[in-house]
């Protein structure tokens, strides 16, 4: 059955994968910071983008979608979420992100769990988010676990890249777990320590083999560490690691106090995947948060994109773009700091793929990237707009999710001539 | 000294209560009647107004909250109130004139749903006071009590949000979970200082996984869907029981019945004068719920985050009942799964009374942005809703289920002068408050950092007085 509408997508689609596909006439977004583009041009073919912009030629034989009065924006990646491993926040039994009482930590791989026929991917995806980071969550231990980049395409293959990161807390939240920030440090030198043995040959090591290999990539600077601090000295402190360990691959999350110490995480080089909006004390750690951290942080030279940690999570990952939109509209109030457009889409585009090291594969219709595309009926960030198409890989996806088939049946909330049950 | 204070809160009590029903003549001498203890205000609000200035704004775009447009319009704002709006205005010499030019007018914000003050930020233990989820039924615990009135979240929902006045409710572990209180959005000292002048209370109640996951894993009722009615029932059987020993003490005199701060609570929403806020996702278990309220012979003003509000709206509608909903939460638990965005454009098409709700520190602050996409949504389904009608769902219709209506929620003439100048189109993304008004006191200014509340947990922290 699940086969079967996957076809149908595909018929619908009427794309052979070989095929070029332009869209034109519509407001081109490219998402790498750069503005809109009126009446632009975007062609896919093979999975890729092959151009997008204004003096664009459609190819001899390509298949010419129509997008004029609309938008033709780079699809949406989603730089901190759950995706693929629950089927709703609250339904524990179907939770992949917490190990419970599991003795590793670093060691695990959520890609080995990711369900594409979940239905917040297939929410986010009709509302243009076509790939998201997968976060474990920690449990025991400072390591959560490694992350996964994915798509949402309605196939089988979700899996972008399997083990993209390895995620840290450092903060509140890791000193929850462990009893202390002091207590969090001690362990992480620990297994770091333990990762550079190879494997945890020292006999008194308190991490499994397992965990200690993979946080050898870690050490080695092959693979990132994405690490959630909020507090201006958390911050400073995890950026100090990179004396110990020359070769980490830093990535901070969260960093509401981040415009306090801006200069120096952009003097680092450290990318931040940073809370959207939040501008409340919701802990001592993020007394200083404001909604002008990320604009203060751009301002300052460092690479940042937007999550929604620190806000409500309840509508999946699809107002990401409603949050960028925040970002330009704060720009019009005295004494705060925003985004132009450009910049505020990147942060839900570009920006993410940029803190792991995929801009060149993701996030962008820049020539190369896989061909993430969106046409919107608008402005992508404005509330009024909402996804018409959408590609990925190249692939052109459904556009119903268990909502719309929901809205269909009770658009009319009485019954008919039969129930509810019978109407689809 | 406390014996002395406590009665002389008793006569105060008695002294205001000037509505109690006449006796018959046979009944104990009035003078010596205990009146019902529900009809008492033990904990007045004790709110002001702030001064104002006249103040007329021009040139704006204005949406007077009851569904009405008025496009190049003005506004004046006199004595706290609204004194008059429409193309032209005549204004009193000396009244500050604001260009309102690109800008919109609007009722300030009503949130019927929120935790502010009861889960502050920041969000630590010793503030957590929500929810009294040690029984079941906890009718007598007040959220006024809770209130925390130096939450810097009252700040943000009133310079991001243009929020001029909510309802704290307790939470939902409990069936029963307490009454509520309507706040003005103005910082005071004690939260009697902020609580509207003359709001009813309400009851916050609650269906479904919460109540029964809570005590269930405590090993009592209810740990089921048919615990949580069961457990209901039961509590206004008594309430039933209490209320007809306080009427026949009214009509027959003799010893008052002894007192029970529960069923006070109870009682009120049996006489009508508290009103039923109900925490319920599910569309089986609010047909339960009205069933239930017919069997006692109480009314439940609104269902609070009715995400399956959609699947009965012409139940709701025939009952009488508002929904109180998001516009696009869904999924974070397993009642909430069927959430869909259309959920307030189909309520609205139906007729039933609709509006929308945060019930988040964060999402207070955008109510504006979340109607603008519930209208959007409607829009894409072929339900049309034009924004002057859409704010309804933002002021009228949370001020109709507060019962405050008259006095707040939208921009007629007498009415208190709760307004926000938003810098442009309020259902856009990149719109902002630009000035917000509460009875006519000029409390918040993008233009002027003095006109930007700082609560005292602020002070002297990091970003103190910062944009927030």
């Amino acid at each position: 059955m699940k086969r079967l509408l996957l076809c149908a997508a595909a018929l619908l689609s009427g794309t052979a994968f070989a095929d070029t596909i332009a869209i034109t006439g519509g407001t081109v977004a490219i998402g790498d910071g750069s503005q809109p583009i009126p009446n632009g041009v975007v062609v896919i073919r093979d999975g890729r983008v092959v151009a997008a912009g204004a003096n664009v030629a459609v190819p001899t034989g390509a298949r010419v979608v129509d997008a004029s009065g609309k938008w033709v924006v780079a699809g949406i990646v989603a730089g901190a979420t759950s995706e693929g491993i629950v089927d709703g926040e609250g339904i524990d039994e179907t939770y992949d992100g917490a190990a419970g009482k599991s003795v590793f930590n670093a060691a695990i791989d959520v890609s080995t769990a990711i369900n594409p026929t979940n239905q917040s991917i297939a929410v986010d995806r009709t509302w243009g988010v076509t790939r998201a980071f997968v976060f474990p969550e920690a449990n025991n231990s400072v390591f959560a676990g490694q992350g996964a980049v994915i798509d949402t395409g309605a196939d089988d293959t979700p899996v972008t890249r399997a083990r993209a990161f390895q995620y840290a807390e450092l903060g509140e939240d890791g000193a929850s777990h462990i009893g202390s920030r002091p207590a969090s440090y001690v362990m992480l030198h620990d297994a770091l320590a333990a990762a550079k043995s190879r494997g945890g040959d020292s006999k008194d090591a308190l991490i499994t083999r397992a965990d200690a290999a993979a946080l050898l990539p870690v050490v080695d600077g092959r693979m990132p560490l994405v690490v959630h601090v909020e507090r201006a000295s958390d911050i400073l402190q995890v950026l100090s690691l990179k004396q110990t360990y020359p070769n980490l691959k830093l990535v901070l999350l969260g960093v509401s106090e981040g415009w306090m110490v801006a200069p120096r995480i952009a003097a680092a080089h450290v990318p931040v995947i940073a809370a959207a909006l939040a501008d409340l004390p919701e802990a001592f750690e993020r007394t200083a948060a404001t909604e002008s951290n990320v604009g203060r942080m751009e301002k300052a030279g460092v690479t940042v994109a937007i999550s929604t940690v620190d806000v409500a999570t309840e509508a999946g990952q699809r107002n990401l773009r409603q949050y960028a939109g925040n970002l330009v509209g704060i720009s019009r109030v005295p004494g705060m700091t925003g985004l132009d457009w450009g910049a505020a889409f990147a942060t839900v585009t570009s920006g993410p793929a940029a803190v792991l090291g995929l801009d060149g594969e993701i996030g962008s219709l820049r020539p190369g990237r896989r061909a993430d595309v969106v046409i919107w009926d608008g402005d992508p960030l404005e509330l009024s707009s909402a996804p018409v198409a959408v590609w990925i890989d190249g692939v052109a996806q459904p556009m119903t999710s268990r909502q719309t088939r929901l809205r269909d049946r009770y658009l009319n909330p009485q019954e008919g001539v039969l129930p509810k049950a019978y109407e689809r | 000294m406390s014996n002395k204070l406590v009665w002389l809160a008793t006569a105060l009590a008695l002294a205001g209560c000037t509505q109690v029903p006449p006796r018959s003549a046979s009944a104990t001498s009035h003078d010596e009647r205990v009146v019902e203890p529900w009809t008492t205000d033990p904990f007045p609000s004790t709110y002001h107004a702030y001064p104002g200035v006249p103040t007329l704004i021009t040139n704006v775009t204005i949406y007077d909250g009851e569904g009405g447009r008025i496009d190049g319009g003005q506004i004046l704002l006199a004595d706290g109130k609204v004194a008059a709006l429409g193309k032209n205005v005549n204004a009193p010499a000396g009244a500050a004139v604001i260009d309102g030019t690109g800008k919109w007018v609007t009722p300030g914000v009503i949130d019927v749903h929120s935790h502010l003050g009861v889960y502050p930020s920041p969000s630590v233990k010793a503030l957590s006071d929500g929810n009294e989820a040690t029984a079941p039924t906890t009718p007598e615990v007040w959220a006024e009590h809770s209130v925390w009135p130096q939450d810097p979240g009252f700040s943000r929902a009133l310079a991001n949000g243009g929020v001029t006045a909510m309802q704290i409710l307790p939470g939902s572990a409990n069936l029963m979970g307490g009454r509520s209180v309507v706040l003005k959005n103005v910082y005071a000292r004690t939260t009697q200082g902020m609580k509207f002048p003359g709001a009813a209370y309400g009851l916050k109640m609650a269906c479904g996984e919460n109540p029964k996951r809570v005590y269930g894993a405590k090993g009592r009722e209810p740990s089921t869907r048919m615990g949580n009615i069961a457990v209901d029932r039961e509590t206004w059987q008594r309430a039933v029981e209490y209320k007809r020993r306080w009427d026949k003490y009214e009509k027959e005199g003799g010893d008052p019945p002894a007192r029970d701060l529960g069923m006070d609570t109870l009682a009120g929403v049996l006489d009508g004068k508290i009103l039923v806020h109900n925490h319920c996702y599910r569309a089986d278990e609010m047909a339960n719920v009205i069933d239930m309220s017919k069997e006692f012979g109480y009314h439940v003003t609104a269902f609070h985050h009715g995400v399956e509000a959609y699947k009965i709206a012409d139940l709701l509608k025939a009952n009488n009942i508002c929904a109180v909903v998001w516009a696009d939460w869904y999924g974070f638990k397993m009642e909430s799964y069927d959430g869909i965005p259309e959920n307030l454009a189909i309520l609205q098409k139906t007729g039933t009374c609709a509006m929308i709700h945060s019930d988040d520190e964060n999402g207070i602050q955008r109510l504006n942005q979340e109607v603008a996409k519930a209208q959007a949504a409607g829009r894409r389904a072929g339900i049309m809703i034009p924004d002057e009608v859409a704010w309804e769902w933002l002021s009228y219709n949370p001020a109709r289920a507060l019962g405050i209506a008259d006095r707040t929620g939208s921009l007629r003439p007498g009415k208190m002068a709760d307004v926000v100048l938003w810098n442009g189109n309020p259902l856009s993304v990149y719109s902002r408050p630009d000035k917000v008004w509460i009875d006519g006191a000029l409390l918040y200014d993008a233009h002027d950092p003095k006109r930007r509340p700082v609560s005292d947990f602020e002070l002297g922290q990091p970003g103190e007085g910062d944009v927030k």
